[in-house]
């Protein structure tokens, strides 16, 4: 029996609540957690089918045509078995959710970097070393690289117009126009994306290091030119993704072609320089704000004008808008995104996609502002709060930016900070203290589920949902042992294949609100059935200590169950809720930073993040997502931006020792605060996402910071030691 | 060539093409995956394990050339069923999301305490000639080999201030 | 990785006797791994040195002398050389993370092949990597690149910290040939410019091992070692500075200062040394040692800023050396 549901307003009265105090919420250990520190968890290319070979992609040198110039030489090297060139491999990575096959074809390159062709071996050194040896050639007109040089795709263009911007940015009594930019990133998860492919007969089975199998799993067969039940995907352990493994990449489909024209199982793992170059990475943008105020700081006019960038025939545009929209009130507002068509490698979903970069720029000008009208910046925002979301109206399902902000301030001892940068100095360091707000929108995706009870009582939950890093074992642990009655260690999850109900996969922070849900309606159904069989309504059944109870009928599970299983499904779906309420996650960050007037060098002493991000499922997983994400926004502040080579477009830092993330001794305690927030709007669960919302203030709060210290406002990311040096001297 | 490889109290004999790196031959050879594989350049830390003593990133060094060294990796930190205590501070601290860097944290931590006791001096240390105390900042310092990029390092850096001051 | 014959002497003269013109001596293997992964370094064979007893440190008549399989945590950590010779553990502990510095060695940091991503990029032209072939770097992206001592055919920085503390303590390689000959040289007679050979790092010649490092006693007490890098850990140096000085009565009486970060070799100007000597500090001696240091620098587009920062460091280091 399936539950299906989908959130079209506030009211879940047919639904259960969960309770207080039980195992939702609680600060538990990570349920996953020993087979991590124990090395025992398994990765995808860690499983090893019997006659295993090893595959390397190769990438073009250049674009236009490809020719491998010396195949066969490289095919006679010894162990080497295959040099595959076939129209299916992808040159792209799919984007998030496409569900089909991304862009095929590798004789022709569209960009350096992308792969052409599969050397396989019988080992993985022989591997390597002949897909070094495998020469390319590439032929064709040299393609736009430059954002400047591209051209703007008109179809991609975003634009809404409310009011008259032009009149109140001319008439405003206090005016911010700057342009700010930011480079494009990487996702750069620990694991590099890897397949292990195996065939029985014209069935695929496919280890994955993959986020959203219900779509890759589509992907995949349809790249294949197979029926999609024929796909397998497995995605136990997922070594990270932030984005990066949404869509299925080259691995993939790679490895599934050798292992069927080999008849053995082979395994494609990408280098770390493949990780840079073949799957998706953030655009780089090119935003200007306009900001038109009265004295008082109230916000009469806001513009925020985007560029970004995407390979041709690519439909993601880096969402940079995103936040503008209803972050702040102003009557009179110019929202544009532009794209321009450039051969650098795809862009895609990355880590908070649009806020991350949007919110992060949005935030400084807004800090610009403040000094400009001589106004406490936290002030300045909570004077321009908006009541429903502008231009739609929309109400908004819960707004707790207020809270975050005062709250934030309060616990972070803001008041006592001097107004005027400059004021505070500590041998060579300046020290200087910033905030911002932090946005993101809440999504919901469909998500199925299946719980299992067996008939001694322990509960089974079963979704292709992934768990990469996120907690997703934890917390439907956790909602299976709420929704049951029964301590979180008699149940089991079961996650990442395909062979079971679909969740909605792991990606802009919808994956536990989403297929938690559905964890959730799956032991509604199952209480509804023990319901039936005690003779009551579901609403006055009580489980709980592995009993259930009605009135004075109190029966153990197994005496209820009776030597069967008991099983039940639920399924969500977005419902109209979307439309009717503006639904999002909210935030303030305050940071303070030391700035070295001698190198220019920043040192983060303090960042400091209050969020509200709907119902908290496990306090220890969900301060370890917030600090993940505001980690985030420290590294988009400081470190992180990818070179891409002016004549052709490559990426040149492509390896973890030349691209900067943060490393430990950049890091400074990170102090998370979760409001509670049930936003009603949010399921049953009233549940919302969290591991994005950090990153979208905590870049802004210390590039304010920043400029607090020393005085240096920095608009070009990262604020890296040179740009810093600049406006000291 | 025919080499031996002594990890984790048991020896392994095995014949390796000498450019199989000491990661591979865990990894590919003995079948020990705890070891990751995150760049393969040193770059990053995953595959940190402990060569007589010391750490080490197993990628970037030939497995003939440890045929004499005693290797630990993660899984030869805990005692059976039992945690070492660096293991069980990570549970307790969340040190860990996806986990890929999480044995390389594990024995970088273990063996980062021992050069500690053993006085060795980091970057930060203020006197190259004072003792050695395990403040946040030296923990840090220490710990930056390792990179975590859903970035746990909060809780790795409480997990092993947890354990130092055991 | 090309396949390669390993081998494990015993000693020094059977290391020298298996080497061939394309073999590779292997320490630590933290950077010829790195590059040979890449294929960027294809040699026939290894030889591992670390059997050899290169691996002491001594004290010896006016100085200290420091094996090739020295690691680098270990000469980080010798009691001696945090006494005596502290830019160097310094510098040492500022570079890469504690597991590469657990293997990597004392020679092989002296050898250490540039960071530049062209040069480790075997699709792009490199006339280090393969002569003749041009320079993909210039015209390129730069940041770590070089702004001193650079040609038109290479401007590759030299990456180690280890080697630019050693260059302000005026050490010594010590090189055997495979007669049993043995010579010392000079870091700066060791290093060659680029010039039209970038190809050619230094003098040493096939056929012959790094079997040490010659210390002499510091010409100076007052050690600084100053590194600024993008992040505040495990990153390369945008620019570094070491100094040795001593003072007397209020006025430099000796100063040796060595920069990374800028040079295609560890770089050291005497003239800036020279002008110091002998004077009293002061900020306008230090702001004219800057000048000195950067007059002849080439500042590519993307590399403009080391020169500001640079100039900022050495006035910190010389500030705090001479306080």
């Amino acid at each position: 029996m399936t539950l299906d549901y989908q959130i079209d307003g506030p009211e879940n009265e047919e639904l259960t609540k969960p309770s207080q105090g039980g195992p939702l919420g609680a600060d538990m250990e990570r349920r996953d957690g020993r087979d991590k520190v124990t090395g025992s968890a398994c990765y995808a290319a860690e499983y090893r089918p019997k006659g295993l070979l090893h595959g390397v992609l190769k990438r073009a040198p250049g674009t236009g045509a490809v020719r491998l110039s010396n195949a066969e030489d490289v095919g006679t090297i010894p162990g080497v078995r295959l040099v595959l060139q076939d129209e299916r491999m992808i040159r792209n990575a799919a984007q998030g959710t496409a569900g089909e096959a991304p862009v095929q074809g590798v004789s022709k390159a569209e960009y350096v970097g992308q792969p052409v062709a599969l050397v396989v071996a019988e080992n993985f050194e022989t591997a390597w070393h002949a897909a070094n040896r495998l020469q390319i050639s590439c032929e064709g007109a040299s393609l736009p690289v430059l954002p400047e040089n591209g051209e703007v795709d008109d179809d991609m263009q975003e634009e809404a117009i409310t009011g008259e911007p032009a009149t109140a940015f001319s008439d405003a009594e206090v005016f911010v126009d700057e342009t700010y930019t930011t480079p494009a990133l990487t996702s750069a998860p620990m694991e590099p994306h890897a397949a292990v492919a195996e065939w029985h007969g014209d069935r695929l089975t496919l280890h994955g290091s993959l986020q959203m199998l219900r779509y890759n799993r589509l992907e995949l067969a349809d790249s294949l030119g197979i029926e999609p039940e024929k796909v397998r995907l497995r995605a136990p352990f997922v070594g990270g993704g932030f984005g990066s493994k949404l869509g299925i990449s080259a691995d993939c489909v790679a490895a599934a072609l050798a292992a069927r024209e080999l008849g053995q199982p082979v395994r494609v793992v990408q280098h770390r320089r493949q990780v840079f170059e073949v799957n998706t990475r953030r655009s780089e943008t090119r935003q200007r704000i306009r900001l038109a105020a009265g004295r008082d700081g109230r916000l009469t006019g806001l513009g925020h004008e985007a560029r970004v960038s995407n390979l041709p025939g690519e439909e993601f545009s880096e969402p940079v808008l995103q936040g503008s929209y209803f972050a702040y009130a102003a009557p009179n507002r110019l929202l544009r995104s532009d794209l321009v068509r450039l051969n650098r490698p795809a862009a895609g979903s990355v880590r908070a996609p649009g806020e991350a970069v949007g919110v992060t720029v949005f935030e400084v000008a807004m800090d610009e502002l403040a000094g400009k009208c001589g106004i406490d910046p936290v002030k300045l925002r909570l004077r321009n709060l908006p009541e429903a979301e502008p231009g739609s109206d929309r109400p908004f399902s819960s707004h707790r930016l207020a809270d975050c902000l005062t709250k934030g301030r309060d616990s972070f001892g803001w008041d006592d900070r001097p107004a005027e940068p400059r004021q505070r100095r500590e041998g060579e360091w300046w020290i200087g203290t910033g905030m911002a707000a932090a946005v993101r929108v809440n999504m919901v995706m469909p998500a199925e589920a299946r719980v299992r009870l067996t008939p001694e009582g322990r509960a089974v939950v079963e979704t292709d949902m992934t768990d990469i890093g996120t907690g997703t074992y934890s917390i439907l642990g956790q909602i299976a042992a709420e929704g049951l009655g029964l301590a979180v260690d008699d149940v089991d999850v079961c996650l990442g294949d395909t062979d079971l109900p679909a969740g909605s996969g792991s990606g802009g922070s919808f994956g536990a609100a989403s297929t938690g849900t559905a964890v959730w309606l799956a032991c509604e159904e199952i209480r509804r059935e023990i319901a039936g069989r005690m003779g009551c309504d579901a609403q006055e059944l009580t489980l709980s200590d592995g009993h259930a109870a009605c009135g004075n009928d109190r029966r153990s599970l197994p005496e209820v169950l009776a030597g069967e299983p008991l099983s039940g499904r639920g399924k969500l779906e977005p419902g109209e809720a979307l439309e009717k309420v503006r639904q999002a996650t909210w935030g303030a960050v305050f940071s303070e930073v030391a700035v070295n007037d001698v190198t220019g060098e920043v040192r983060v002493r303090r960042l400091q993040g209050t969020f509200a991000v709907g119902r908290v499922l496990n306090q220890r997983t969900a301060r370890s997502q917030a600090q993940g994400g505001m980690t985030w926004g420290l590294g988009l502040a400081l470190t992180e931006g990818m070179a891409h080579d002016r004549r052709d477009g490559h990426i040149v830092n492509r390896d973890l020792a030349e691209y900067h993330v943060p490393v430990n001794a950049d890091v400074p305690h990170l102090d998370v605060h979760l409001l509670e927030d049930l936003d009603p709007w949010a399921g049953p669960l009233a549940a919302k996402g969290i591991g994005e919302l950090g990153i979208c203030g905590s870049g802004s709060a210390i590039l304010n910071a920043i400029h607090h210290a020393c005085g240096v406002r920095i608009r070009d990311l990262p604020a890296t030691p040179d740009r810093i040096l600049s406006g000291l001297t | 060539m025919q080499t031996t490889l002594t990890v984790n109290g048991t020896r392994h004999q095995l014949d390796l093409d000498p450019r199989v790196t000491l990661l591979d031959a865990l990894r590919e050879h003995i079948g020990l995956t705890g070891a990751k594989k995150g760049c393969d350049h040193g770059q990053c830390g995953a595959c940190t394990v402990i060569a007589d003593g010391r750490r080490i990133n197993a990628c970037l060094t030939l497995a003939v050339m440890h045929a004499d060294a005693e290797i630990v990796t993660v899984e030869g930190l805990a005692e059976g069923k039992t945690l070492s205590a660096m293991q069980q501070a990570f549970l307790d601290h969340d040190g860990m999301q996806c986990g890929y860097c999480t044995p390389g944290q594990l024995c970088s931590a273990t063996a980062m305490l021992e050069e500690a006791r053993a006085g060795r001096a980091s970057h930060v240390t203020e006197d190259l000639e004072g003792t050695t105390r395990l403040t946040r900042d030296e923990i840090t310092e220490r710990m930056s080999g390792n990179l975590c990029r859903c970035a746990c390092y909060s809780g790795i850096v409480a997990a092993i201030e947890k354990v130092a001051a055991e | 990785m090309r396949p390669f014959d390993y081998h494990r002497p015993e000693t020094s003269n059977d290391a020298l006797n298996l080497a061939d013109e394309e073999a590779a001596f292997i320490g630590g293997g933290t950077n010829l791994l790195d590059l040979m992964k890449l294929e960027v370094m294809t040699p026939d064979q290894l030889v591992d040195i670390n059997r050899l007893g290169l691996d002491q440190i001594d004290e010896v008549s006016g100085g200290i002398r420091i094996g090739a399989t020295v690691r680098n945590s270990d000469l980080a950590d010798d009691a001696r050389i945090r006494r005596n010779w502290s830019v160097l553990s310094r510098a040492l502990l500022a570079g890469a993370s504690p597991q590469l510095r657990n293997r990597a060695t004392t020679a092989g940091n002296l050898l250490q092949r540039t960071r530049c991503p062209y040069f480790q990029d075997i699709d792009a032209p490199c006339n280090k990597r393969v002569p003749g072939s041009g320079c993909a770097a210039i015209g390129g992206e730069l940041r770590n690149h070089a702004v001193l001592g650079t040609s038109d055919h290479c401007i590759a920085l030299h990456p180690s910290d280890m080697a630019v503390a050693m260059r302000a303590l005026d050490a010594e390689v010590i090189v055997r040939d495979a007669g049993g000959g043995t010579r010392t040289t000079a870091l700066v007679e060791f290093y060659r410019l680029p010039g039209d050979t970038p190809h050619i790092e230094t003098t040493l010649t096939p056929g012959e091992l790094i079997t040490g490092v010659h210390l002499p006693v510091p010409a100076g007490d007052r050690q600084v070692y100053r590194k600024v890098r993008d992040r505040a850990s495990y990153a390369f140096a945008l620019v570094s500075t070491a100094a040795v000085l001593r003072m007397e009565n209020g006025k430099i009486v000796s100063a040796s200062l060595a920069f990374g970060g800028l040079g295609t070799m560890p770089w050291r100007n005497e003239e800036i040394e020279a002008l110091l000597t002998g004077e009293a500090p002061s900020n306008a001696l230090f702001d004219k040692a800057g000048e000195v240091l950067m007059k002849e620098a080439e500042l590519r587009e993307g590399l403009e800023f080391k020169k500001p920062l640079a100039q900022r460091v050495l006035k910190a280091v010389l500030t705090e050396a001479t306080q």
